[in-house]
Formats: structure tokens, sequence, C-alpha cells
């Protein structure tokens, strides 16, 4: 028995190691994401970010965490106790695993050549919102299941405008492997993005609806719903929904750039010139860790600024790390540098992703929900059906008849553009006769109320 | 050895939860039973090496038509059991269904008892690790032999699903 397990390790100890380390770092991440994210909406709001704990307040999420596992374990009374308790582990786990297959690097990647990679992240991250689901149906409170219905319905509108756009992306690469369809990106000298720009700014949109951020945020409502679905939640319970939450962001993030930004490639990676781009990593850190020391001096206690020290250092250490890795991008030292880089590539644009989130969240007031369905319905699924035949017909152009891709894409685009510019002109006469209607309706019962 | 010890795991989890599906008195717990039923099943589809096919069971009855019906438990209150579709009558027509079924499934399993012995020859069998790639092998079959079904099933679907759509629509007049 011992033996077998043995053997079962030494053939796959790379994944395993790549397993656990996603299992202990993605939630360490995803609770400085949070702090980002605080200190990105204290800063649009003018008033002071969380500052006390640490310097520059960079432990705050710590205790934030401790008082949250220590908090009482509660489960209101006529909450159904069976999947009270499951519904969050559901979020959690489905978050953590479709992770599984998103490749943070050449060979940072649990599940290697799978032949259905980006689908698999895709299927199972959607498994996240029925955790959300049943927890709201589970609580057996009004607010809850209100929010449990609006995600269902969030979930049935943009699931199908995700696969939409998703499928123009898989057309031009080809296969639906990660990896293969990264090193496509690199053969084809183009980003996705660039030859369907339309399906990536659907995907962008539909990515926020799923991850339920504001704006879209309707199964949650804080002005709205109290909490929404996991208004009942508390404690080491609710820090599972939120790192579900914050996992699922990044997983949504990863796969947008995995297909239509390139995955781990550096940009450019074909021109010349632009090689000085390989330093990029190394003058990053460098600049954060001289940040640091610059900070460190204004520190009002001196272990503040001793901890400010530590954090400099350990920048210096990986650019450190990343300068000495740099010549050796031949084998056999190759995989530990394209390694290295390519993770480092990966999560900066992961992290570009994410704050464009932020920076929609803190820049656009939530929609009203029949807004938000009509969007999808109205809009957004038929815009995606029309851009993946666009996609089509432009894929088809070049391989039949030997245009230039990017003519055949581009004109496509424009073409995916003006429907867009139709949709939306007849959406607003549209929805100008159904807020007249509402309004009619909801005067004439306030009437009869009164009377 | 792993290989039998992961699909007993899978057919284990899919039965026991197939059978607490059934014998749950509260809708939703009903449904997360089958959630879970269908996705040891896909765990066995992946077993086979069907990968398209176990992340469509996934994506499509899951994440799709589980949700749905989710949606409608929660709407209509199925959580109250009705008496009335619990008749007299019922339970016998059930047993006689469930003695059909039972000797079916007999009959099947004393017919395949050969199976997999020498009884039965498999043609060309491929080696796992050689297999063609799932999804590619798929698309060729469904859009390059089997176009005309595909198409005629297609439109099926969307006949019966603007048909839905009518049924279901607002009558404004009359």
């Amino acid at each position: 028995m011992l033996h077998s397990i043995l053997a079962f390790v030494q053939a796959w100890w790379v994944e395993l190691l790549c397993a656990l380390l996603i299992v202990l770092v993605v939630p360490l991440i995803a609770v400085y994401i949070a702090l980002v994210e605080r200190k990105f909406m204290a800063d649009v709001q003018a008033r002071p970010d969380p500052m006390r704990v640490g310097p520059h307040g960079l432990l705050q999420q710590i205790p934030d965490a401790l008082k949250l596992l220590f908090k009482e374990d509660l489960i209101p009374a006529n909450a159904d106790q069976f999947i009270f308790w499951f519904a969050p582990v559901l979020s959690m786990t489905a978050a953590l695993t479709s992770m599984g297959a998103v490749a943070f690097g050449p060979w940072f990647q649990v599940a290697r050549d799978i032949n259905i990679g980006l689908l698999f992240v895709v299927g199972v991250s959607a498994l996240s919102p029925l955790g959300i689901i049943l927890g709201g149906w589970a609580s057996n409170n009004h607010y809850p299941i209100i929010g449990a219905l609006r995600s269902t319905a969030q979930l049935i509108s943009y699931e199908t405008t995700a696969g939409f756009a998703l499928v123009s992306g898989f057309l031009l690469a080809g296969t639906l492997n990660v990896r293969a369809i990264v090193e496509i990106q690199r053969t084809d000298q183009a980003w996705f993005v660039f030859l369907a720009p339309v399906g990536f700014f659907i995907y962008l949109i539909a990515s926020i609806v799923e991850t339920n951020r504001e704006p879209f945020d309707l199964p949650e409502t804080k002005s709205e719903l109290v909490a929404g679905s996991i208004a009942e939640y508390g404690g080491f319970r609710w820090l599972l929904y939120f790192l579900a939450e914050y996992a699922n962001r990044i997983v949504v993030a990863s796969v947008g750039t995995t297909l239509f930004l390139g995955g781990w490639l550096r940009p450019f990676p074909n021109v010349r010139w632009l090689t000085w781009l390989d330093a990029a990593p190394t003058l990053l850190l460098a600049a954060v860790g001289a940040y640091c020391v610059f900070r460190a001096g204004k520190q009002p206690a001196r272990e503040q600024s001793l901890f400010m020290w530590a954090v400099a250092l350990a920048c210096f250490v990986v650019a450190a790390i990343f300068a000495l890795a740099a010549p050796f991008d031949h084998l056999p030292f190759e995989l530990m540098h394209d390694g290295l880089y390519g993770a480092f590539w990966f999560l900066f644009k992961v992290s570009a992703y994410i704050y464009v989130f932020m920076w929609l969240r803190f820049t656009l007031p939530r929609f009203r929900f029949d807004q938000f369905t009509r969007l999808g319905w109205h809009i957004l699924i038929p815009l995606a059906v029309i851009n993946v035949v666009g996609v089509s017909i432009a894929l088809a152009l070049s391989s039949e008849f030997g245009i230039n891709r990017w003519v055949a894409t581009f004109i496509t685009t424009i073409a995916a553009i003006g429907a867009a510019m139709l949709l939306l002109h007849w959406n607003d006469k549209y929805s100008a006769a159904a807020s007249a209607a509402l309004l009619a309706e909801s005067s004439v019962s306030e009437d009869t109320h009164a009377g | 050895m792993l290989d039998s010890v992961i699909f007993y795991f899978f057919a284990g989890i899919a039965v026991i939860s197939a059978a607490l599906m059934i014998t749950r008195r509260n809708a939703i717990h009903s449904a997360v039973f089958l959630i879970t039923t269908l996705l040891a099943t896909a765990g066995i589809f992946l077993q086979l090496r069907a990968e398209f096919l176990f992340i469509s069971q996934i994506i499509l009855y899951v994440g799709g038509i589980m949700v749905l019906f989710i949606f409608v438990i929660m709407l209509v209150r199925l959580d109250v059991p009705l008496p009335q579709i619990r008749s007299r009558t019922q339970k016998w027509i059930a047993l006689l269904v469930a003695l059909a079924v039972g000797v079916e499934a007999g009959v099947v399993l004393w017919l395949a008892r050969k199976i997999p012995g020498q009884g039965l020859i498999f043609p060309n069998p491929a080696p796992a690790d050689k297999l063609h790639p799932n999804t590619e092998e798929l698309a060729r079959s469904l859009f390059g032999s089997y176009l005309l079904p595909f198409e005629i099933a297609s439109v099926l679907l969307l006949v019966a699903m603007v048909g839905a759509v009518v049924m279901a629509k607002k009558r404004t007049d009359a």
C-alpha cells in the first residue's frame, strides 16, 4: 500500500506540488486582492484607507481573517442545516478545482495537456453560483431567497453570453488545450483580443456578471437585500464565500488572459527591438523595493519601518532572482527561465484584468434588475451570436480565398460594432416604452392603495 | 488497481446518491443528490477518456438544467409533499413498473455475464494513451458524417423552444 502511494507521488510530484501551491497561495492572494480593493476604494472615495496594522496597513487582512475565524458559528434555527453547511463548501471547491487546468506559466499547471482545457475551467467554475443559490435557499429568509433567485436568473442569462464570447476565441485558436491556445497566439503573432475585440469585450462584461461584481452585483445588492444570498452567513462560512468569490475572479481573469491576452507570453514576443521588455519584471520589482525603502524612513513606529525594510528586501531578492535567471533562456535551464518569466507576465495580466474590475466597480452605478436582464437577452446574446458568425466568416474568407486575416477580422469587427449600435438603438426605443408602461402601472396601483 | 478504485468510488457515489435522491422528502435535497449523481457519472465519463462528454455533462446538466430545476423548485414550493399524488393505485402501478425494470435489468445482466471475458470481442481496441483527441473526433463526426441528423435535432429543439415561448407569453389582447 505504502509502496504504491510512494510510486504515485513519484510519478505525479509536479502536479501535486502545483495543486498544493494553488490551495495554499490562492486564499492569500485573494485576501490581498481584497486589501488592494479597499485601498483603491478609499482612494476613489477620497477618504483614509487601512493604514494602522503593519506599515501601510499591509497586515490589515490577517486580523480581519482571524476575527472571522473566531466568530461564533451561527446557523439559523429554521435553516436547512445540511445545505447551509454544504453550500459554501461547494462554492469554494468549485472555484479551486477549476484552477487545476489554468496554466499560470508554461509548466505551472496541474492538469496538463487535457483535451478540453479551457472548457474545464469555465464549466467547473460555473458550479460556484450553485453554492450561492443553495445557500440563499437554505437560509430560509426572504432576502437570501430573492438573492438566490436573482443569482439563478443571472447565471442562466449570462452563461450563454460568456460561452459564445469564448467560442469566438476558440474558433481562432482551433483548440481547447490551454497551452496550445497560448502557443498559437505566439505563432500567429497576435493576441486574440486584436482579432476578436468584440468577443473580448463581451467576455469582460459576462465575467463581471459571473463573479457578482458591481455594477452587476444583483444577488448581493447591499442597499436592497442586506447582503443578498449570504445575509445569514457569518464567521468562517462567510469567509469561504468571500474566498470563493475572489478565487472565481482570479479564474475568470485567467480565462480571459489565456484566451484573449496571450497567456504567459510577453507583450510582442516576436518583435526584436522590444526584447528590453524582458527586463520589466526585474525593474518593476526593484522599483517597488526602492519605494519601500523610501517609505521605511517615514513610518511612525520602529517595528513598522523594520517591516518595510523586510518587504523591500523581499522585493530585491525576487528582482535578483529574475535578473539572475535572465541569461538562462536556453537548455537546460530554459524551463526555469520560462516558468519564472511566464508566471510574471501571466500574473501581471491577471492583476490588470482584476484592476479593471475594481475600476468599473467604482465608476458605474448598479443596474436595475430589468435593465440587467434586458442587457443580457436583448443586446449581449444577439451580439455574441453575430460576433461568432462574423469571426467564422472571417476565418473562412482567409482560409478559402486567401484574404489577409487582419483585414477579414477587421471588417467583421466593424460589422459587429454596427450590429451593436443597431441593437442599442432598438433597445432604447423599447426600454423607453417599457419604462413608461412600468411607471403608469405603478402610479395606478398607488392610486388604488390611497383610495 | 487505481483504475478500479476510481471506478468504484464514482459508481458508489452515483448509486448511493441516486437512492437518496428518490427517498428524500425535500425537493431541494433531491436536487442536490441528483447533482451529486450527475457529477459522479461525469467522473466515470472522464475515466473512460470521454473528456468532452464529461465537461458537457457538467456544463449542461449540473450548471444549466439543475440550476433551472432549483429555480423552479424555489418558485413553486414543491417542498410540501402533495397528498393527492400518493394515491393507493399509484403504489401498485409503481410496484409493477419496478418489477418490470428489475426483470429487464436481470436479463441484461444474465446475458452480459461473459463481458469482459473472451465472449465478446471489441473491434480494434485502441490503447488508452493513443486515443484521438476526443473533442476533435466528436466535432468531426457531428459536423461531418452526422451533419443532417445533427441539424434536424437542432431545428427540432428550436421549434420546441419557440413553441414554449409562444405558450408562455403574456396574452395582451383577447
